[in-house]
């Protein structure tokens, strides 16, 4: 007998209780296919409270957040890097979101894209979607976005469009159905709340860990 | 496994001021955290409803969820490997290893990975473990095991911490800052970076596998697990068969109670979701993905008085509000798992033989079970553990005596109100009226540190019988 089978037969004996077999499969097959949502805790339904909801609290985790029109982010982007004494340096995916942002195009910033080797300073992503009740971004994996430049940089910088913006995780459970197919995933999906921290060393909890120390978030409006 | 020896392990721990001061933290620090961030949500009661209702669920049909997992994994070019028991999963993980040549692994915070003592096994066989949480480091270069499952360096102080980083990063200069706890993490980040980037494989738990799209989860604060996931070649998933949720909104409920109980945020850092190794298009991320699904006696639990155990989540909150656990902190309990869900899981891993004082490690307080995100009912577990413990006559034979003699006047009421009155006789005389008993013959050990009030004259059947309310 195999390990799976092993294991397998035992918890059937134990949990089957007399139940017929085409019963339990038909409950499991409806709860994975129908997915029903529970319950959510938040009841804004207006894109600015939405927003609003949003920038409280990624700014409760320790993020910062600006926000700015779609001709504006290159702007945002070198006033974070000027604010915290920055080189105007980052690397990048290669996200056309981006490019449309025009990132780079006046030379006020090198860019390099690809992956990240561990010793970027300031890396940009641009986000799938964000979650409003805690403040979490929503990142995919992919040529655009490079996961790695999600945790090695030292200084993140993310840009989040706000008609991505949505209120509850169900909300971008159903996004990415609608993006990637039914029971599909990006090999990596990252929530992100905040910069990395540890509070390992004598129970003191300190920003910036393995991950970043500085998580910069601009919404773009429109 | 020193579970044996709780009474012992206990006193050496009360002895130990270094170990009392940084147990006052966890009083002081979680506690307050998790009442905050539990208010702080109107529906946090009825999401810990929701939450042992998905994993009472998923135990019931856990079988077929696990296929339906174990499919999905293996059509996104994954592995699944099966274990029944802890050394299948240690070989399990040598073998790929082995396969890749692998001369380091990094690894972030697994609880797992503890109980199947993973370390020890890859040293021995040529492999160097790197813990990447920054708590786990600390505690492998200290070769000792956690004392908190989710702050397993919690018992060190940071004067150790700068001790043991002196010592073991001697390529550094002599110099160099070491005053504050920031200078301390600055240097294990720098020292850990070079080690994420060289590893050859990257071993992270889980903390939900998700049947629905066939994904792995990890839940982090540091972002250590990210990095051993996503840099080495190959990717190795070490979970236990109850982590499974059927679909994303289920774990959704769950993460919803998880954090908050565990440090009182709302969402940790970093939530990721792994599926698979990387896609065609993808520029990073583990060429191999492999899950070992590790049953280890959890399937022995199922359909028993201890299956609720299994919905247990691993947010320490239980061990952050018990008296027992302020008052002796982790290694006393012996094993990888502390405090109440320790006590309850390490004898249903482990036998009873082997730990049978952690059932009585307990004040029956209840506070571990009202805190509970998935609402375990850890006393009532404790007290099953106590029955079997007797049953099985491994408690001591004082213990059993005295029992059998109480059992024995409790059957013959005459006897014992004569019994009682002749005891409070003698109690009322020993407190030379005083008030208080600070002598009382067997209960050396209880005296020494309280005193006994003196009973009133007359228990609950004479002052029945006075007030004519008797036959």
């Amino acid at each position: 007998m195999s390990a799976s089978d092993e294991i397998l037969s035992k918890i059937r004996n134990a949990v089957t209780k007399g139940d017929n077999s085409q019963n339990r499969t038909r409950i499991v097959q409806e709860r994975i296919a129908n997915h029903p949502a529970g319950i959510r805790p938040y009841g804004h339904s207006d894109r600015t409270e939405i927003r609003k909801l949003f920038v409280e609290k990624a700014e409760a985790a320790a993020a910062s957040v600006a926000i700015c029109d779609s001709g504006d982010v290159e702007r945002q982007v070198l006033e974070f890097l000027r604010q915290h004494n920055l080189p105007t340096a980052l690397r990048m995916g290669d996200d056309p979101r981006l490019a449309e942002y025009g990132i780079g195009k006046n030379r006020l910033l090198e860019t390099a894209t690809g992956v990240s080797e561990g010793a970027d300073e300031v890396t940009l992503s641009h986000a799938f979607s964000g979650a409003a009740e805690t403040g979490t971004l929503a990142l995919v994996s992919g040529k655009d976005n490079p996961t790695t430049l999600n945790f090695l940089g030292q200084n993140h910088i993310v840009i989040l469009k706000e008609e991505d913006l949505l209120l509850h995780q169900e909300d971008i459970w159903n996004k990415l159905r609608d993006v990637y197919g039914e029971g599909k995933m990006p090999r990596t999906f990252n929530y992100i709340t905040g910069p990395s921290r540890s509070a390992d060393i004598q129970q003191t909890l300190i920003l910036g860990a393995h991950g970043p120390l500085r998580l910069h978030i601009i919404i773009v409006k429109g | 496994m020193r579970s044996d020896r709780f009474k012992k392990n206990a006193s050496d721990a009360l002895a130990d001021p270094q170990l009392q001061e940084a147990l006052e933290g966890v009083r002081h620090n979680f506690v307050g955290a998790r009442a905050r961030a539990a208010e702080n949500l109107s529906s946090f009661e009825d999401l810990r409803d929701n939450a042992r209702d998905i994993k009472d669920h998923v135990l019931d049909h856990l079988d077929l969820y696990l296929e339906h997992f174990e499919k999905k994994v293996t059509a996104q070019g994954g592995h699944v490997h099966w274990a029944a028991t802890a050394a299948d999963a240690r070989q399990a993980v040598l073998d790929i290893c082995r396969k890749h040549d692998a001369k380091t692994a990094t690894k972030g915070k697994s609880m797992i990975s503890e109980e199947i003592e993973l370390n020890d096994f890859l040293e021995e066989n040529g492999i160097e473990p790197i813990e990447t949480d920054l708590g786990e480091y600390i505690i492998q270069l200290r070769e000792e095991a956690p004392s908190h499952i989710i702050a397993p360096a919690v018992h060190i102080s940071m004067e150790q911490v700068r001790e043991d980083f002196r010592k073991h990063h001697s390529h550094l200069p002599e110099d160099r800052p070491m005053s504050d706890p920031r200078s301390l993490l600055l240097e294990a980040r720098g020292i850990l970076r070079d080690k994420f980037l060289s590893a050859d494989i990257g071993i992270t738990g889980a903390n939900f596998l998700v049947a629905e799209t066939g994904t792995s989860v990890i839940v982090t604060n540091e972002g250590n697990g990210d990095l051993t996931q996503t840099l080495p070649r190959v990717h190795v998933v070490l979970a236990s068969i109850e982590k499974i949720v059927p679909n994303l909104e289920d774990m959704s409920q769950i993460l919803r109670v998880l954090a908050r109980s565990a440090t009182g945020q709302e969402m940790s850092v970093y939530t990721t979701l792994s599926s698979g190794p990387r896609r065609q298009d993808d520029l990073d991320g583990p060429e191999e993905y492999h899950v070992i699904l590790l049953d280890n006696g959890r399937s022995s639990m199922l359909g028993t008085e201890f299956q609720e155990m299994l919905r247990c989540i691993r947010c320490g909150a239980c061990m952050n509000h018990c008296p027992v656990y302020h008052a002796v902190g982790g290694h006393a309990y012996g094993w990888v798992y502390p405090g109440p869900m320790g006590s309850v899981l390490t004898p249903s891993l482990t036998g009873i033989e082997h730990s049978s004082d952690l059932p009585n490690a307990s004040t029956f307080c209840g506070r571990c079970e009202q805190v509970c995100p998935v609402r375990i009912p850890l006393p009532k577990l404790l007290r099953h553990w106590r029955e079997k413990e007797f049953e099985k006559h491994l408690s001591p034979s004082s213990h059993r005596y005295n029992l059998r003699l109480w059992a024995f006047l409790a059957k013959r009421p005459r006897l014992y109100r004569l019994a009682t009155s002749i005891a409070r006789s003698g109690m009322r005389l020993m407190s030379f009226g005083s008030g208080h008993i600070k002598f009382l013959p067997l209960a050396g050990a209880w005296i020494k540190h309280r005193e006994m009030p003196v009973p009133e004259s007359g228990g609950f059947f004479a002052q029945y019988a006075r007030r004519g309310l008797g036959s």
